[in-house]
């Protein structure tokens, strides 16, 4: 039936013990393709961590299931394969970095898979210029900026040749300068690499650059679909405690006043446009 | 600034010394800790310095970096002169009231003295040319053939390793808490001794919970990155002795020799 590349069937999970406290994700089913770039919007406490965390067999669901590649994360045996193939990036940039020194750091994932050291040599190089941190490989970590630290963090992922990167809010830690140097590493790695994107963040910007948006509130999916799709809803995404892009806010008051805009405007070029057209 | 901190007291360079193996260090440097005990005659004292001078030239290190261990032990040194040259019986040369100095006395003290300043010297130059984080590579590899008796060498190595990793994160959060608390009033410096101890809980508290929040998502991100222990493991950069490895090696044997031979035979 399908040829997803991630599929989840009635998930559910629930944290502690006790069966009847309140679960943190309820009967998720969604299919994610292989190449697709999907951002994961949500307000707090709404379930995207603990869904980030199921996709890598970090935790394993208390109903339902994960398939990554048709295989099910319940399976213990294939653990490390789950992990390899879908590598995962925090928010904390200093609390995911092992090593002293960049490129020891880079390594750290290849070792653990029990490499041999002129692969992971050839990995760590890859790695690191796809994420344009080559001319920093003998660095220490915390000589870096943010932004730095989580590109190194992204390139450690990179050299496990993962197939999917799962980010959990991987630029909210970040100054602007350092959000779009990773925001453009991870577009570049998605659209010249091929590797499957899911983004969670709270920029609305950044979900724009997705191809697809999944909108979540209590444990639940309440919207999916493509960026102008989702967003062109103001009034529904507003009731899950988001935002729209600014653009996208000013189109809707517009169209509000009576000015015939389209109401999928995304970006400033396509406002632009729009107002264009309107003589 | 205290991004600029450095951990230990490495001196970076390029020389024959900071270039050997760490594992040849650490074995060489035992070595000779152990063989100190073998000289009994003065002269042994002068093999032992010619040598030391040797890997000082070649490890172009300046003197003064070398002997500054001895500032921490200066006490203890002082003291273990001091008890050796008086309490040590034999033949009295100079006596006043209960005090007495022997000529045993007086020459246990000078051989003690100079068996601590070579044997803090020599530490030195090992800590002096081996970053910390290639000290820990060899210690672990070092501590290996030992697992099977339940030594935990893997484990060792990627505590001290994460802990070299995170004491520059920590000193920058505690300076971040400290500036913090002081635009709130908050006083580090003034008082007596309790109140200051006392003004240090709200620096403490707060980096500590951030201390074990941050060990927890570390735990989990290097579980996501396939980390299942020791077993199986490769590393990048595998340690090698390479043929000055085993030069270091002759030479000190070389020295041992000569120690032996200064004890039993000559002068
Ligand atoms: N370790 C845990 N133990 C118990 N409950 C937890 C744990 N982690 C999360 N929860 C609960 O599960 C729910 C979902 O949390 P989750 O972290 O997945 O949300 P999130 O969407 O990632 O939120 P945020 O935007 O704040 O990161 C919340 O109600 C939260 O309180
Ligand atoms: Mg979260």
């Amino acid at each position: 039936m399908d040829n997803f590349f991630i599929k989840t069937k009635n998930l559910t999970y629930i944290y502690g013990k006790e069966k009847n406290s309140k679960p943190a994700l309820k009967n998720i089913d969604v299919g994610i393709k292989k190449g697709e770039f999907v951002a994961i919007l949500g307000e707090n406490g709404s379930g995207k961590s603990t869904f980030a965390r199921l996709l890598n067999a970090l935790i394993i669901p208390t109903d339902g299931e994960v398939f990554i590649k048709g295989i099910n994360t319940k399976d213990s045996t294939k653990v490390w394969d789950i992990r390899q193939t879908v590598g995962m990036v925090f928010q904390n940039p200093d609390n995911q970095l092992v090593a002293t020194i960049v490129e020891d750091d880079v390594a750290f994932g290849p070792e653990n898979l029990g490499i041999k050291p002129d692969e992971i040599r050839k990995r760590v190089d890859m790695a690191l210029k796809a994420v344009d941190m080559y001319e920093y490989r003998f660095k220490e970590p915390h000589r870096l900026s943010g932004g730095q630290k989580q590109r190194v963090a992204i390139a450690g992922i990179i050299a496990m040749k993962p197939e999917c990167i799962v980010l959990d809010e991987p630029t909210a830690m970040l100054d602007p300068l350092g959000r779009s140097e990773v925001m453009e590493t991870i577009v570049r790695l998605n659209k010249e690499e091929g590797i499957t994107i899911i983004l969670i963040t709270h920029f609305m910007e950044e979900a724009v650059l997705a191809d697809r948006v999944i909108v979540m509130s209590k444990g639940e999916i309440k919207m999916d679909g493509t960026p102008k799709s989702v967003f062109s809803d103001v009034e529904k995404i507003r009731s899950y405690g988001l935002d729209v892009p600014q653009v996208t806010e000013l189109s809707y008051l517009l169209r509000q006043d009576g000015i015939n805009i389209p109401p999928d405007i995304l970006t400033v070029d396509e406002m632009v446009d729009g107002l264009c057209q309107l003589k | 600034m205290l991004r600029d901190i450095t951990i230990g007291q490495y001196v970076p360079g390029e020389s024959v010394i900071h270039r050997l193996d760490p594992r040849t260090k650490i074995l060489l440097t035992l070595i000779f800790i152990i063989s100190l005990f073998i000289i009994v005659k003065f002269s042994g004292y002068i093999i032992a310095a010619a040598f030391l001078f040797g890997v000082i030239y070649l490890s172009r290190i300046p003197i003064k970096y070398t002997v500054k261990g001895l500032r921490g032990i200066l006490i203890i040194l002082l003291i273990t002169i001091l008890i050796n040259m008086f309490m040590t019986p034999g033949r009295v040369l100079w006596s006043f009231l209960f005090l007495r100095i022997t000529y045993e006395g007086l020459t246990q003290a000078v051989f003690m003295g100079l068996r601590l300043v070579f044997l803090i010297v020599g530490t030195s130059l090992l800590t002096l040319t081996t970053p910390p984080i290639i000290m820990t590579d060899g210690i672990e590899y070092l501590l290996k053939p030992f697992r099977p008796i339940g030594v935990p060498a893997h484990e060792l190595a990627m505590m001290m390793t994460i802990a070299l990793r995170f004491i520059p994160t920590l000193m920058e959060e505690t300076d971040k808490i400290m500036k913090a608390q002081m635009a709130r009033g908050a006083d580090f410096e003034s008082g007596n001794v309790l109140n200051r101890a006392r003004s240090m809980v709200p620096l403490l508290v707060p980096l500590f919970i951030n201390a074990f929040r941050r060990a927890d998502e570390l735990a989990i991100a290097m579980e996501a990155r396939c980390y299942k222990g020791g077993e199986g493991r490769t590393r990048l950069h595998e340690l090698k002795y390479s043929p000055k490895d085993y030069i270091a090696f002759f030479m000190t044997f070389v020295m041992v020799g000569l120690f032996i031979w200064n004890r039993y035979w000559v002068w």
